[in-house]
């Protein structure tokens, strides 16, 4: 009797424990499209998506350059890390000496630990000035603030594919080899693919990173709400608008602001969705992956 | 077994229960929040307050001059900090209180020979129409402007004070800070930024503006013309603490502090 009422005890108390992670998620989303609806009803969704100039004190409320800069920055940080990350998570996983890896997983992760004010102070020291000399222009750009991103989304990405690609069970190594294949071959047409829908978890997780990061991208990237006409262009993030001008705004212009939320957290529904699919097409194409 | 989670829970209950109940009577609170750039000379001038009143707990937060006027109208601070030039419908039911005058001061690169503008040149400038150093006698070097998030309070001032009607070209970086602004000067040749006399160093190079150098002195007698007042707000008549605490600063004794900061003293209720 006694174990019964424990077992249901423990039961219930996992099942709060789980759902109250969704009850806030939830509380979030009804607190951020209640404060942020109005200015959207009252500017209109499509002028305030599609609206190309950023004056509060003007009431001008269009955050199509900001979506072009996050856009923009994420998608050049992604360029920069995919590849440096996935071959530095193949070399951890399959070529490194084990006491290689034992030096560079910690260090990697480190990496992860580093708090992005210091990314962006960072940045801001060294790297700008650099751009200016080599580029020309101010050195706050679009390129600057995704060089920084690539550094904050390598452990990330790093750390999850390289455990996807520790998990692709042996027999399918050994059997690559036995068939006279080369570690490469083995690598390149085994390991790997069946790896990838890990590995589309790890980059998934990167562009989350690298779309809701604010502090660095404000330090590094100029935030003028202007489309750029290159990627050494300064730019705005949908993140930077809002914590730059948080603290002052009022009425509309705070309402914008929440709404400015709401689109960047549909954004990132949607880039969720659409890496998603893709997770779940490779895994079917693979057949045995595990991940 | 069981008896270790009683003896935690009873722990927790007892912590929260003596937290609860701990007598809050021996203490005032006062609470203090608004403009970064007042948040400074008012941190220094609580450090000193709190030597001869040990009893009072002070609190001092940042978050722009908008966010001091509407938290000490709502009545969440006692007093709000404000750097702007208030407009009388800012302060409907509220009490100004300026403590000082402090000078918007235009920055350049140390390494930039112009020495002098005038506010004309100045608006040109910041509204994009001069786009070289050699338009004003300086190196062939491409202006780059450096302004402040709009809202902040140097900001606005400094729209008031030199731009008037004229926007703020578009394509000016934005830096969230007087450190970041002061930092992007002092690594760009070709920047021009504003910062608070307060924040200035050797890292920037501050300019004469019609021909007067930024000083306590020449902010003082009224020479520099771009200077702003540091004002502190209180919600109807400060009383209590609020009243003792606002009449130290205004004192002698809290002036002199003021000072210290390189902000300029006013003995004066406006």
């Amino acid at each position: 009797m006694k174990d019964r009422l424990g077992e249901f005890l423990i039961e219930k108390g996992l099942f709060i424990t789980a759902i109250s992670s969704v009850v806030i998620i939830l509380l979030i989303i009804v607190f951020i499209f209640s404060e942020g609806l109005p200015a959207m009803e009252s500017y209109g969704f499509l002028n305030f998506i599609f609206g190309s100039t950023w004056d509060p004190s003007s009431g001008q409320y269009g955050i199509l350059p900001m979506i072009v800069g996050s856009m923009g920055i994420t998608l050049l940080a992604l360029i920069f890390s995919v590849p440096l990350s996935l071959l530095c998570a193949i070399f951890m996983a399959e070529i490194a000496p084990k006491t290689v890896r034992k030096i560079m997983k910690p260090v990697i992760e480190t990496l992860a630990g580093i708090p992005s004010v210091v990314y962006g102070f960072f940045g801001l020291i060294v790297l700008v000035p650099l751009m200016r000399t080599y580029f020309g222009g101010t050195g706050f750009s679009m390129l600057t603030a995704s060089i920084i991103l690539t550094v904050m989304i390598l452990p990330t990405i790093v750390s999850v594919s390289e455990d996807s690609i520790r998990s692709v069970p042996s027999e399918y190594k050994e059997a690559s080899l036995a068939l006279g294949a080369t570690h490469w071959q083995t690598i390149k047409n085994v390991i790997f693919p069946a790896a990838v829908p890990g590995v589309i978890t790890a980059i998934i997780l990167g562009m989350g990173r690298a779309i809701g990061e604010t502090l660095a991208v404000i330090m590094v990237a100029g935030n003028v709400a202007q489309f750029p006409s290159s990627i050494m262009d300064p730019v705005r993030a949908l993140t930077s608008n809002i914590a730059l001008e948080m603290g002052y705004a009022t009425g509309m212009h705070y309402s914008a602001l929440f709404a400015t939320a709401i689109v960047l957290f549909m954004l990132i529904m949607i880039l969720l969705v659409i890496a998603n699919y893709f997770h779940y097409k490779k895994k079917i194409n693979v057949g045995g992956g595990y991940l | 077994m069981n008896s270790k989670y009683i003896i935690l829970i009873l722990a927790v209950l007892v912590i929260i229960s003596a937290y609860m109940f701990t007598p809050k009577g021996n203490y005032e609170t006062l609470q203090i929040a608004g403009s970064t750039s007042v948040q400074p000379v008012v941190e220094k001038l609580v450090d000193k307050f709190q030597e001869t009143h040990p009893n009072v707990h002070i609190n001092v937060q940042g978050g722009g001059s908008g966010l001091g006027i509407r938290t000490v109208n709502q009545g969440i601070v006692q007093i709000g900090m404000s750097s702007e030039q208030l407009a009388p419908e800012d302060t409907t039911g509220l009490t100004a209180y300026q403590i000082g005058k402090d000078g918007i001061v235009i920055a350049v690169n140390n390494a930039n020979p112009v020495n002098n503008l005038t506010t004309d040149e100045l608006r040109e400038i910041f509204s994009g129409n001069i786009t070289n150093w050699n338009q004003l006698g300086g190196p062939n070097e491409e202006i780059h402007v450096i302004v402040r998030e709009s809202g902040s309070g140097t900001m606005q001032s400094f729209q008031n004070l030199v731009m008037g009607q004229t926007k703020i070209e578009k394509n000016a970086i934005v830096q969230s800070s007087t450190e970041s602004v002061k930092q992007a000067v002092k690594q760009d040749p070709g920047a021009i930024g504003f910062i608070s006399l307060v924040n200035l160093d050797s890292n920037v190079k501050a300019l004469k503006v019609n021909r007067v150098y930024p000083s306590q002195d020449t902010i003082s007698n009224g020479s520099y013309t771009l200077q702003r007042p540091f004002t502190l707000l209180v919600k109807g008549q400060p009383e209590g603490i609020t009243r003792e605490f606002i009449d130290w600063v205004l004192s002698p004794e809290g002036q002199a502090i003021v000072k210290q900061t390189k902000v300029v003293p006013v003995n004066a209720t406006t």
